[in-house]
């Protein structure tokens, strides 16, 4: 095992102040193992009692080297990894890198699959708002929201099993369509989530929106202005909460958001408040979308009939040479994909989620690089907190809504 | 290509005299490194693009010459355009200029190319390992860097590997 070096305040004084260096202020350590990090994130905090100096925060505790390792797989091997990136917004990822590859080898998507992925991302994205409304609450000490949160969560990953037979790392999303049909029972245990759901929001509402206690945690706290955001690439609702209209959906709409009625929440404050209300309304939206997408959806195949790239039916390949030659060809080699290098964007929980894919004609991505949006917004962490409270700088943490497998892949 | 996007390539090419390309509808400008900071500050500042996206490398690999190919990708959200920037880089002691004076995500981003690719970027306030420990050997995403896995270990050789198998021992 390496030895463990001790590192001096010498080399890292160009992070730190001058009164560092002369011992006046003290710099402790947060993290990686600590609660209010959401994971493993580890803060160096230079603090002048209880004031926050400068924070530096230091990623890589779960670098699984995912980019890597795709390298080494064919694109359907590749597509299992995607899940374990941001690991609450699996079915996103899926989406992402579905996308890029329909992009890439020009693969049409039918009409029934598209209606199922809104559906399935919609309630994702409410799923991990649920988390971050849960933990946020418990960092600033409303402990009952996290019940609350985790219930509603519950139905959510159990529609989420139904359709794929797993509760987080679903794999669903494929290029060309979905795995399979969604069963019988889809539609109206989602119908019984839309319905009890809004009066669940109602109840986080009355927790928390007006409670003098939450308030006092959080407005006016972590400002940022809407130009310095966008100057450190955040994305999504932290930057929607500085009054900037980003959408991905809304500007460049893909699997048939345009034909969905919904509205993007903004605030102007920038401040952990107003992330916390951007929040709150996208749950609403979000459901909107989904109630709209299960009213529009229509029959029809869930996969693309192009079967160089997606695999024939297994009944097909009984009575049809072509089938099996495909399916042979699927499973022993994958496809190849034209040589060039794409950019494909989607709008994840926490922001712009782009994959950028490079192939170089092969059956594997010669390089594929995730821009995931928690890695920039964590990057505007010590901006916001300087100056503010270590109790602050947990509310921030919390409102930013990182995941740190999105951060460090 | 978007007709929006046009009066951007055409202000870029009075300013820079760049070559353009295009994949499936998406635009690259191919520039090479001394332009990159101007062409960079003059994307925040008067076309608009103030977010940059993101920023990668691809290594062509080792024989190729320039061996990286280091992408800006911006996105201006008032026009809602997207473009991305191809800046060659050599093989023998690679290195960029830095932009993270001009678009302060940058600063993690070229952090993490000089982590998994070992790109220098000349005047980085803080060029440190982002992922990897500090102490790290060997730049990961590099096409001549090994893609590592466990030894297996069986019964009979189980002592000899152990020896050099790196975990925490005792």
């Amino acid at each position: 095992m390496t030895q463990l070096e001790e590192v001096t305040v010498d080399q890292i004084k160009h992070l730190v102040s001058e009164r560092a260096v002369k011992g006046e202020t003290m710099l402790l350590n947060m993290g990686p193992q600590h609660p209010s990090t959401h994971g493993v994130l580890r803060l160096l905090l230079e603090l002048d009692g209880e004031t926050v100096v400068n924070c530096i925060p230091a990623i890589g505790y779960l670098h699984t080297g995912i980019e890597k390792n795709m390298e080494a797989r064919n694109y359907a091997q590749a597509e299992v990894m995607t899940d374990r990136l941001d690991y609450l917004n699996t079915v996103g990822n899926n989406l992402a890198y579905s996308m890029a590859i329909e992009k890439l080898v020009e693969l049409d998507v039918p009409y029934r699959a598209q209606s199922i992925r809104v559906i399935l991302v919609e309630l994702q994205r409410i799923s991990s708002h649920l988390i971050w409304l849960g933990t946020t609450g418990l960092d600033v000490a409303a402990m009952s929201t996290f019940l609350y949160c985790f219930r509603e969560r519950e139905a959510i990953m159990d529609i989420l099993e139904m359709c794929s037979g797993q509760r987080m790392m679903t794999t669903y999303i494929r290029p060309g369509g979905v795995w399979r049909d969604v069963p019988v029972e889809f539609e109206a245990a989602v119908r019984n989530f839309i319905k009890t759901f809004p009066r669940r929001i109602d109840e986080y509402e009355a927790l928390l929106t007006r409670n003098p206690l939450f308030l006092d945690r959080t407005l006016g706290i972590g400002t940022i202005s809407a130009e310095v955001a966008i100057n450190y690439g955040m994305t999504g609702p932290a930057l929607r909460a500085t009054g900037v209209n980003w959408d991905l959906r809304k500007a460049r709409p893909y699997c048939g958001y345009e034909q969905y009625d919904f509205e993007v929440p903004t605030a102007s404050e920038g401040d952990v408040y107003a992330r916390f209300m951007v929040r709150m309304q996208e749950l609403r939206q979000s459901l909107r979308i989904v109630e709209q997408a299960l009213d529009k959806m229509p029959m029809g195949p869930v996969r693309s009939s192009n079967h160089k790239f997606v695999p024939p039916p297994r009944s097909e390949i009984g009575v049809s040479m072509e089938a099996l030659i495909h399916h042979f060809k699927l499973w022993t080699e994958g496809f190849s994909a034209p040589k060039g290098a794409i950019y494909q964007s989607v709008e994840s929980p926490r922001g712009e989620l782009g994959v950028y894919l490079v192939s170089d004609g092969g059956p594997k991505p010669y390089r594929i690089h995730w821009r995931t949006p928690s890695f920039d917004n964590l990057q505007a962490l010590p901006y916001m907190a300087k100056g503010l409270l270590i109790a602050d700088l947990v509310a921030i943490i919390g409102s930013v809504d990182i995941v740190l497998g999105d951060v460090d892949r | 290509m978007k007709p929006e996007l046009e009066s951007t390539i055409k202000a870029l090419n009075k300013a820079f005299k760049i070559k353009t390309s295009e994949f499936c509808g998406d635009v690259s400008v191919h520039f090479t490194a001394d332009k990159i900071v101007d062409a960079c500050r003059m994307m925040r500042d008067e076309l608009e693009f103030t977010l940059l996206s993101t920023m990668t490398a691809v290594d062509l690999g080792v024989d190729n010459e320039p061996r990286f190919n280091v992408l800006y990708y911006f996105t201006s959200v008032t026009k809602n355009l997207s473009i991305g920037f191809l800046v060659p880089v050599s093989g023998k002691n690679p290195s960029l200029p830095t932009v993270s004076g001009i678009f302060r995500n940058a600063n993690w981003r070229e952090r993490e190319l000089w982590d998994l690719f070992g790109i220098k970027f000349e005047g980085h306030p803080d060029l440190r390992r982002i992922f990897m420990p500090d102490e790290w050997e060997g730049h990961p995403l590099r096409k001549d860097y090994p893609l590592g896995y466990e030894e297996p270990q069986f019964t009979f050789n189980f002592e000899e590997i152990d020896v050099r198998k790196p975990y925490a021992k005792e």
